[in-house]
């Protein structure tokens, strides 16, 4: 039925199994949908926020699917700017993930603030001190760049590539394509920066704290840092899903391995810098304000050291010395579990520079703050991973998103 | 008329409660809700959820009878001036919906151009930002006693202490109009202050001379909460108790007793 749309060259399953996937996700979706007009209908009193809890699932989320969506923006400018060329073969699939990152968290934020109408204030009345705005601006602005980059690929789309003035237009900003790129690259590594310095410059929350350089606390940097080491790691991990979901092959192993490789040295140099990081602000900036490192890890029902093995050791030393092994990186098993590893380990790093940093008791009369999400919140969170299956679905039968797949895939010998 | 209204020095209100003569009883807390319209819920049981400008904290010395001692803390919004009115809250809020004003010393709250992101809630240590969960709704004929001067808040957005401001701005007209140039101390006093029974709490400008909290702050026994931290608070507080000047901020366990510094 809808064969004319399905790119050429490429096989994909028959329409009743796609309606079906998407009505199911899609229920999902429409849950969260429900939960999120709770919450702009009747307020965040939906939510199991409180006074204590400003930040709460949803800025976690929304860090995390940043820092996640990291991928479009390193893998351009590993293409573009560096010039790994093999990289083109992935390009588009880190363009549409980063794409279903950057607008889910422009949906989780418009959910989490309690004036949605006054949303546009951060624009208008913009405290240029306030590392917030610095992060609506790029992200904002980085949002249209990967929307720009998307245009090309919806273009290709096979019956509206067959009108002359759309095939000229994505052609066209095919080659403009590298300064999109370079643009994406500069503005994220400032917005992912800046979603590190939001915790790094709370200088009365001795855990998230840190000195660093003129303006910027050293968890700018390793926001940035992180966001380039992990953010790869998870569009090889979404690919891999999407290959064993289609049941096909569309990347080579060249392109995945190279990605992996180039992630695995980020993430080794990032862990070096975070252990430092750790090390220097357990021994010195912490006890400057009265505090031990076990201070933070201890007498409390949740957070103790295991969380910090979890996140460096397991989720950075663990996936980092897989990836730049070629054994590790060639091996299947070895790879999907760096990946996995390396995507628990940068959400569990913003876990704690938004929940723990909250969680921990500052005036010494208090003791530890804990939460747990309402139902509400885990909806509007699930919301956009629901949304993400659905685009990534649309976008795989309708577009041509793997250059490489009607070569590893010919279509007479499936059909045979 | 023209010489009143010319730039006088600038003024740090600032606070000084002993803790010694606070007996508990919540006057200050009752006073300031009435006098800030601050909003209230049929079940206040959770109190991450209540608004409460002021709000007296209990603590213990931790030791069992006949060694038990309890001191009750009043915990205003500490108007911090950090490093030159670098506050902790005023520098992170994205829409400057919170201002450190250098003629006052006092760190304001636009109520209608916050959006409620909460930020600056998160880098407040003394948790005295409140986030408006729910809209408020006062009892019937509630509505007819709140007080005109202070803008009741809607749903959404942060709130805190003001030192009442409005209160200021009322004896500054008046102060303008009589053609003087400076407050007296009397004439300016929050209503926690005027409330305490126990005459707990003073209040008044921290650079005058002739004001009692200039003589006060430099106490032996003052101490600011979590000076440590550099958030350079302007709410002191007095006690001849050691355990409860350690209370007020964080210690190493090598750090040994807490000497009181003058300021």
């Amino acid at each position: 039925m809808d064969t004319a749309l399905i790119p050429e060259g490429r096989k994909r399953c028959p329409l009743w199994q796609f309606v079906l996937f998407i009505a199911v996700v899609g229920a999902v979706l429409l849950w969260g949908v429900y939960a999120m007009i709770l919450c702009w209908l009747k307020g965040l009193n939906q939510t199991n926020m409180n006074n204590a809890y400003g930040f709460a699932l949803w800025i976690w989320a929304d860090l995390a699917v940043i820092a996640l969506g990291g991928g479009a923006f390193f893998s351009g400018f590993l293409k573009y700017i560096i010039g790994k060329d093999e990289l083109k073969n992935l390009i588009n699939y880190a363009v549409i993930i980063g794409f279903i990152c950057y607008s889910s968290a422009l949906l989780i934020l418009a959910i989490d603030i309690g004036q949605p109408l006054r949303g546009w204030f951060i624009f208008w009345h913009a405290n240029v001190h306030s590392m917030l705005t610095e992060v609506a601006f790029c992200l904002s602005c980085y949002f249209a760049v990967l929307t720009i980059e998307f245009i090309p690929l919806i273009l290709e789309n096979r019956q509206i590539d067959k009108v002359r003035f759309f095939h000229n237009l994505s052609h066209n900003m095919h080659h403009i394509m590298a300064v999109f790129a370079a643009t994406g690259a500069f503005l994220s590594f400032f917005h992912q920066g800046s979603l590190g310095g939001v915790a790094g410059v709370l200088f009365a929350r001795p855990f998230g704290f840190r000195e660093g350089v003129l303006i910027w606390p050293w968890t700018f940097f390793l926001f940035t840092w992180s966001a380039a080491a992990c953010g790869p790691c998870f569009t090889i991990l979404i690919t891999k899903i999407t290959e064993k979901v289609t049941r096909k092959k569309l990347v080579k192993d060249n392109v995945i391995e190279l990605l992996a490789k180039i992630s695995g040295w980020m993430l080794l140099t990032y862990i070096v810098a975070k252990i430092i990081d750790t090390w220097y602000w357990a021994v010195v900036t912490a006890p400057e304000a009265g505090f031990t490192m076990m201070d933070f890890y201890s007498n409390n029902p949740l957070y103790g050291l295991w969380i910090l093995f979890l996140e460096i050791v397991l989720g950075g030393i663990v996936p980092a010395l897989i990836l730049i092994t070629p054994a590790g990186r060639k091996n299947k098993a070895t790879l999907l579990l760096a990946t996995v590893l390396a995507v628990i380990g940068v959400c569990v790093n913003r876990w704690v520079m938004v929940l723990q940093v909250l969680a921990v008791p500052v005036m010494p009369f208090e003791s530890w703050f804990m939460y747990a999400p309402s139902w509400q919140e885990v909806a509007t969170t699930i919301l956009p991973l629901a949304y993400g299956a659905i685009l990534i679905a649309i976008a795989h039968r309708y577009l041509p998103i793997f250059p490489q797949e009607p070569e590893l895939n010919p279509v007479e010998q499936q059909a045979g | 008329m023209k010489k009143a209204q010319e730039h006088t020095a600038p003024k740090k209100y600032g606070m000084v409660i002993d803790l010694d003569k606070c007996t508990g009883c919540g006057a200050c807390m009752a006073a300031c809700m009435a006098e800030n319209n601050v909003p209230f819920r049929e079940d206040e049981t959770d109190k991450n959820l209540s608004i409460t400008w002021l709000r007296v904290y209990k603590l213990t010395n931790g030791k069992k009878f006949p060694n038990a001692d309890v001191c009750y803390l009043p915990r205003p919004c500490m108007h911090c001036e950090g490093h030159h009115g670098h506050s902790p809250c005023v520098s992170v809020c994205p829409a400057t919906a919170t201002d450190y004003s250098y003629d006052t010393g006092i760190v304001s709250q636009i109520y209608t151009r916050c959006f409620g992101c909460r930020y600056c809630m998160a880098a407040c240590p003394y948790h005295v930002r409140y986030f408006n969960w729910w809209d408020p709704v006062w009892p019937e004929g509630m509505e007819k006693m709140l007080s005109p001067n202070v803008s009741v808040r809607t749903r959404g957005v942060v709130e805190k202490c003001s030192f009442c401001f409005h209160r200021y701005q009322i004896a500054m007209e008046k102060v303008r109009y009589e053609g003087r140039a400076e407050l007296a101390e009397d004439e300016y006093q929050t209503a926690c202050t005027q409330a305490c029974p126990a005459n707990a709490i003073t209040f008044g400008d921290l650079n005058n001379h002739d004001h009692a909290v200039y003589k006060l702050k430099t106490h032996p026994d003052a101490f600011r909460l979590l000076e440590r931290l550099g958030t350079n608070p302007k709410v002191y507080y007095i006690s001849s108790r050691e355990w409860v000047r350690r209370q007020g901020d964080n210690y190493l366990e090598n750090e040994g007793k807490v000497v009181a510094k003058a300021h």
